[in-house]
């Protein structure tokens, strides 16, 4: 990319999503020179030559503010964010979509950042953009970038799901609450100095060595994202006959993020994560799986955190440290800080 | 603490033994969200008894504080800057979160900072302050005022509900309406206050209370050394969250409320109006006193046909108790104050301990 010194300056204006020539220039001059040249087509769709019979497909949109922050951007999130939704479901990512939303007056320097972000991230999972579109809306009817990300996994085999019993193990791939109380400390203006850094990471990587090597004991995989590790165990257990049991001591969570937490009134097993998968897990092969886990780097602090039990079905609770229990139900919606 | 000793605590906890029934107060919202998230709760022999207190700064502010708050900024359009706690308490006919979604400028922060800078960021809006708490959040409230002050901010100003917890717990004792034999006593609160304003307990009432902490092992310390008090009838107030409240508490942060504020009488939800327990802002910083700079009358008080959060404060009933817990009020449709706030008892109990 040779416009770097220029994009300092340079904004998007109303005709990059005009369709003449401003627009022109920067699919050819920028993204594709970035995403690749197949990223945005000059023919209406993709044509992809897919061998499988059977496909998984998703979509989600990304807005995020600030669109930068310790370990990542928007564009980073919106590649794996779409990977990992993929990937959950046993399917192996391959193809993106990339829509963009561009508010006029938002700069070519962050934009560039962004694109190369989303490369690199592409280029990590091992997924292609394949086509893509942008739009441009007036200043102050956006906030800056959104991206919309749809993505095509295939099945490489046949993916069954399969039903969670009693005695079953609740394995995380690492520690909670890091992506949602990294925003949550920028967004707010929170002014702790911290190291604290977003969890944002590719998935399917992880996910693909733990079906290689465990195709049969793994029941269930969902990326703990908006709500957090409570939410995703609240969905499995929800009108079921066993319950979700977990321990206090077992889950881990970074002494920061239970820091801010303690400080804010906040539970950090609601917090969003962007690189973290929970799943559940036969007994006999827990132990194995966390193992693989572990050596990966997205999985480095994977454990078992506690299992399927009947102790109160229908729901979730967790054993603090002392041995009591409480509940952890679904949220009605965002938790608030607390006044004292 | 050593987390085996906890542990080893824990277990003398579940296994004292009471030949009868023992009827506790802790008197702090965070007290009651802390006994059912740490689990200690769930450890209490079965003839323990834990009544919530009036001690959550949203549950208690009665309706008629919000009613003015929502007229104040209408009539005034002014800029609301408040804790995210009181957003979705309903008022007699409304609520903030109501009043923000048609389009009232209602800003939630984090500190009375964040809505001191507001002001100084936007000289062209009036920034009131929503000003509820204890003795624990007034010396920052007060500190802002004297800030504003220093700084010549004309266009800031609080409207405080600003209340004090010991009057509270004497109007609820001389009422005599419930049986208590003793109080864990807020250990946020006596930080500032110290351990003398809670004596009366003991010396008017007879009964004991002990200062405690938040975390696991102060609650569980706190309620053996009250139950300890119990066994051997002492009637004394004790100290067992020494390593942040002293013997006189924050003499600097009492001076510093002393100097912006002074007491009043005040209403609290379920209690009614106590004296002396409220703190309005002394006539030297009047013009950052919301009440006085933006005369304002809202309509008349309605109170919520059928919800009991007042009889809940005073300790008459527990949550599950009340006809519309679990079903007309739950977070998402509160009724009360007692279920929005995250200090609240009915949010506490439907969130931990629904069963």
């Amino acid at each position: 990319m040779t416009a770097t010194n220029n994009n300092a300056q340079k904004k998007i204006l109303p005709g990059h999503g005009s369709g003449g020539k401003l627009m022109n220039d920067m699919i050819s001059g920028m993204i594709k020179e970035i995403l690749g040249k197949d990223s945005i087509q000059i023919d209406d769709s993709a044509v992809l030559d897919l061998s499988s019979g059977k496909i998984a497909f998703t979509t989600d949109s990304y807005t995020v503010t600030p669109i930068f922050f310790p370990g990542g951007d928007i564009g980073r999130l919106a590649v794996n964010g779409t990977v990992n939704d993929l990937a959950v479901m046993g399917a192996v990512p391959a193809f993106l979509s990339c829509s963009l939303i561009l508010e006029e007056g938002f700069d070519f320097e962050s934009f560039e950042k962004i694109l190369i972000s989303m490369r690199d991230a592409a280029k990590e999972a091992g997924v292609k953009i394949v086509t893509g579109d942008t739009k441009v809306v007036p200043n102050g009817k956006g906030d800056k970038i959104y991206i919309n990300t749809s993505g095509i996994g295939i099945f490489t085999n046949e993916v069954q799901r399969r039903e969670i019993r009693k005695g079953d193990k609740i394995i995380v791939s690492g520690t909670l609450g890091d992506h949602g109380i990294t925003i949550m400390s920028l967004r707010n203006d929170l002014r702790f100095s911290s190291d604290l850094k977003s969890d944002c990471a590719p998935l399917n990587g992880l996910i693909s060595e733990i079906i290689a090597k465990y195709p049969e004991s793994v029941r269930f995989i969902r990326d703990a994202t908006r709500g957090g590790l409570a939410s995703v165990l609240n969905e499995i257990t929800a009108g079921k006959d066993y319950s979700a049991g977990i321990i206090e001591d077992d889950i881990p969570i970074s002494e920061e993020v239970k820091g801010i937490c303690n400080l804010l009134g906040l539970d950090p097993l609601y917090v969003a994560n962007e690189g973290k998968v929970v799943i559940i897990a036969s007994p006999e092969d827990a132990e194995g799986i966390v193992r693989i886990m572990r050596n990966n780097e997205y999985g480095k602090d994977s454990s078992i955190i506690g299992e399927i039990d009947s102790l109160y079905p229908g729901k979730v609770y967790i054993k603090t440290f002392i041995g009591g229990k409480r509940l952890l139900p679904l949220l009605i919606e965002e938790q608030l800080p607390r006044i004292c | 603490m050593n987390r085996e000793l906890v542990k080893k605590l824990a277990e003398v906890l579940k296994n004292r033994k009471l030949p009868e029934e023992v009827r506790i107060m802790e008197v702090c919202g965070t007290h009651t969200a802390e006994f059912f998230r740490t689990g200690v709760k769930d450890l209490f022999p079965e003839n323990l008894i834990l009544i919530d207190g009036p001690g959550c700064p949203v549950c208690v502010t009665p309706n008629s504080y919000l009613d003015l708050v929502i007229e104040i900024a209408k009539k005034y359009n002014a800029v609301l800057a408040t804790f995210g706690d009181m957003i979705k308490v309903p008022s007699s006919y409304s609520s903030l979160a109501k009043e923000k979604a048609e389009g009232m400028d209602i800003r939630i922060v984090y500190s009375p900072l964040d809505a001191l800078r507001m002001a100084e960021e936007n000289p062209d809006r009036e920034i009131i302050f929503l000003s509820v708490g204890f003795e624990t959040t007034a010396p920052a409230e007060a500190i802002i005022i004297m800030e504003a002050e220093k700084k010549g901010l004309t266009n800031f100003s609080i409207l405080s509900c600003n209340k004090l917890t010991p009057p509270a717990v004497d109007a609820l004792l001389s009422a005599d309406e419930v049986r208590i034999d003793g109080f864990i006593i807020p250990g946020h609160v006596s930080t500032i206050t110290g351990r003398e304003p809670w004596n009366f307990i003991a010396d008017k009432y007879g009964k004991p209370g002990v200062i405690s902490g938040f975390e696991s092992h102060d609650l569980i310390t706190g309620v053996l050394a009250l139950l300890d008090l119990l066994e051997k009838k002492e009637a004394v107030i004790t100290n067992e969250y020494k390593i942040a409240v002293r013997e006189n508490g924050n003499p600097h942060a009492l001076k510093i409320i002393d100097t912006v504020f002074e007491r009043c009488t005040t209403e609290w939800r379920g209690l009614g109006e106590i004296p002396g327990s409220g703190l309005r802002i002394r006539d030297e910083y009047s013009p950052f006193d919301a009440m006085k700079k933006f005369p304002a009358t809202p309509p008349p008080v309605k109170e919520h046909a059928g919800c009991r959060c007042g009889d809940l404060l005073r300790g008459v009933i527990t949550p599950p108790e009340c006809p519309l817990f679990d079903k007309v009020c739950s977070p998402e449709n509160a009724i009360g104050p007692c279920m929005v706030s995250s200090e609240g008892p009915c949010s506490a109990y439907y969130k931990y301990w629904r069963k």
